[in-house]
């Protein structure tokens, strides 16, 4: 998640509130694709989408009429929408917690040694290390990245012949694919989505961004490990550390 | 719409004339909500009063500093368990918190509700009070930081959530509402090692000293002139207005102080006017009635449809926030259209609103206070 709060600060100087919502409407495309026919798969590719689409929805509607806007008017309408967002869910949809469908290796385990570990742990891991490697990548190597980085200068990235409106969508829907992504691993947990669903993990990315610094990915990345793990710690240490460390990629 | 009149007046004239004609709407307000004599119109003219005192709470850090907070409610729950830990007798306190350790500063110790209803100030605000002057030196700091919302969102969260056992609600004392203390003893068997303490002193001072450098604040550059002191004020106001508000409520629990009462006051200053009093009096008056006819509205709706009549065709699910809906739909259109709010950073006067406000370079609205 905090990959993905980073690469919207890089471009628009943004702390996007409304990133949790992202969490959400993936969390019940989940609900919503999980009842039909589809294969699972699909049914997660299909929840990633509607949340890039709705991240895309997003800047188009309410953060590119503010963009040239302060900073505080951009923080205050990624509020506005967030409550927006959770308030048309409660309206929409239903205020009690919905159990998603999901597949059976979600809740399996491979036991290694003395640890028992669930699978779907395992793969949040490995996703969550690929979303770094990934992203560091495209940000370094390719057109688009590079653009991203040089949109620091915004008024000079535009001056030098890039699309400004393109580049601010890739930017959101690369948040709400990552958003998209942690939807699968978060509400994967408990099977359950609500309005509130992505309230927790966003606030563990905003105070890992703020401690790891907003311009750096790598460091945004160890400094949620390190939030999240405060955070579990601070809950008691009820769960166990195999589990806080999942919770920790899911949250980066 | 600057008039020629209040062109000529001194700025003193001009304060007075605005604090009158303020002051003077929330009277009538109240005064005719009382003499109509509907009781939760009543009640809800009463906390759009609390309201008002947060929202010019808010509006005297972020239109002196051109930040935002999300933190604010943080300090008007302080005030608030500051207020009930004046208020509750020896007894009650062991009854309520029973967790809490008798040998606790203030255990032997009550006032009843009339000094502790002064303002809140001496006692509920003077907790936030001092609070906001311990946490208004990073925040100077970071004033000229972007992540400062992030920080004071962070001291937020911390606020809100403190041990588990804290989310138990509590109770105030009040006259003539003896059973909220048992029914938060009930509520709250686990104790409440959380709860905000009281911290007296520097309150009243530190709100004077605020007085005298927070006047300093309005118009000047953002990030330099008068942050502390309007910090300080801010948090002053909001801890008093948090405990006027604990003794209106009587029974409460941290949740209360979350994300939702956050949006509410953040929305009434932008729907409002983050760069005026006027704009906060006025967004919060607005929001504050527009939510209560919007609830009411919402429940005679809900009531029509389950009746089998043509607006449940129309409307086919059970109506839900929606007030909150309506409130951020405006507040989106305001931040677009006129980012300045209502009254676009202007003070109200005798001849319309007085002031100038900053145009915004690249915007069609003006944001004064924003550099």
């Amino acid at each position: 998640m905090t990959l993905g709060l980073v690469v919207v600060y890089g471009i628009l100087r943004l702390i996007n509130f409304a990133y949790g919502e992202l969490v959400m409407v993936a969390g019940y495309g989940l609900l919503l694709f999980g009842n039909t026919q589809l294969a699972w798969p699909l049914v997660a590719l299909l929840s990633i989408l509607s949340a890039v689409i709705a991240a895309v929805i997003m800047e188009r509607v309410a953060f590119r009429p503010v963009r040239f806007g302060s900073a505080n008017t951009m923080l205050i309408t990624s509020f506005a929408v967030s409550t927006l967002l959770q308030n048309v869910t409660l309206l929409a949809i239903s205020p009690r917690p919905q159990a998603v469908r999901l597949p059976a290796f979600f809740v399996e385990s491979v036991t290694v040694g003395n640890l028992r570990l669930r699978i779907v742990d395992i793969a949040s891991i490995i996703v969550s290390v690929l979303a770094l490697v990934i992203l560091t990548v495209l940000v370094r190597r390719t057109t688009i990245g590079i653009a991203l980085r040089a949109a620091d200068d915004f008024t000079m990235t535009r001056l030098l012949g890039v699309r400004a409106n393109l580049l601010i969508s890739v930017a959101f829907a690369i948040s709400g694919l990552l958003a998209g992504i942690v939807a699968i691993f978060w509400v994967g947990r408990s099977s359950l989505v609500e309005p509130s669903v992505g309230l927790q993990p966003v606030l563990i990315a905003f105070i890992a961004a703020v401690v790891g610094g907003m311009e750096n990915l790598k460091q945004c990345w160890a400094a949620t490990c390190s939030a999240s793990c405060g955070w579990a710690c601070r809950r008691g240490c009820r769960r166990r550390c195999w589990t806080t460390a999942t919770r920790c990629c899911s949250a980066s | 719409m600057s008039g020629r009149g209040s062109a000529r007046r001194s700025p003193l004239a001009q304060i007075a004339i605005t604090s009158v004609i303020l002051s003077a709407l929330l009277i009538v307000i109240t005064l005719l909500t009382d003499g109509f004599g509907d009781r939760v119109l009543v009640r809800v003219v009463t906390v759009m009063l609390v309201n008002v005192a947060l929202t010019v709470a808010l509006q005297m850090f972020m239109g002196n500093s051109g930040l935002s907070s999300f933190g604010h409610v943080a300090f008007m729950a302080i005030g608030a368990y500051s207020s009930l830990w004046f208020t509750l007798t020896p007894q009650e306190k062991s009854r309520t918190l029973p967790d809490m350790p008798e040998t606790w500063i203030m255990h032997g110790w009550h006032t009843d509700f009339l000094p502790a209803s002064v303002a809140g100030g001496r006692r509920g605000g003077g907790g936030g009070g001092a609070a906001g002057h311990r946490t208004g030196a990073p925040a100077r700091r970071l004033l000229h930081h972007r992540h400062l919302r992030a920080a004071d969102r962070g001291a937020h969260h911390r606020a809100e959530l403190g041990p588990d056992d804290a989310r138990q609600p509590h109770g105030v004392r009040h006259p003539g509402s003896d059973d909220a203390v048992d029914r938060a003893g009930r509520g709250g068997a686990g104790g409440d090692r959380g709860a905000a303490l009281p911290r007296i002193a520097g309150g009243p001072a530190a709100a004077r000293r605020a007085g005298r450098r927070g006047r300093g604040g309005q118009y000047r550059h953002p990030h330099r002139v008068g942050a502390l002191g309007a910090w300080v004020a801010s948090i002053f106001i909001t801890g008093a207005a948090g405990a006027l508000w604990a003794h209106f409520i009587t029974t409460f629990s941290p949740q209360a102080f979350y994300i939702g009462e956050t949006f509410i006051i953040v929305a009434m200053l932008i729907i409002g006017g983050s760069g005026s009093v006027s704009g906060a009096v006025i967004g919060a008056v607005l929001v504050s009635l527009s939510s209560e006819w919007l609830r009411r509205l919402e429940g005679w709706l809900n009531q029509h449809r389950s009746d089998g009549t043509i607006i449940g065709q129309i409307i086919p699910i059970e109506l839900r926030g929606f007030a909150e809906i309506v409130i951020a739909i405006a507040m989106i259109i305001i931040l677009i259209k006129r980012p300045a709010g209502l009254t676009g950073g202007r003070e109200i006067g005798l001849d319309g609103f007085w002031g100038r406000a900053r145009r915004v370079k690249g915007q069609k609205g003006v944001e004064p206070g924003v550099g």
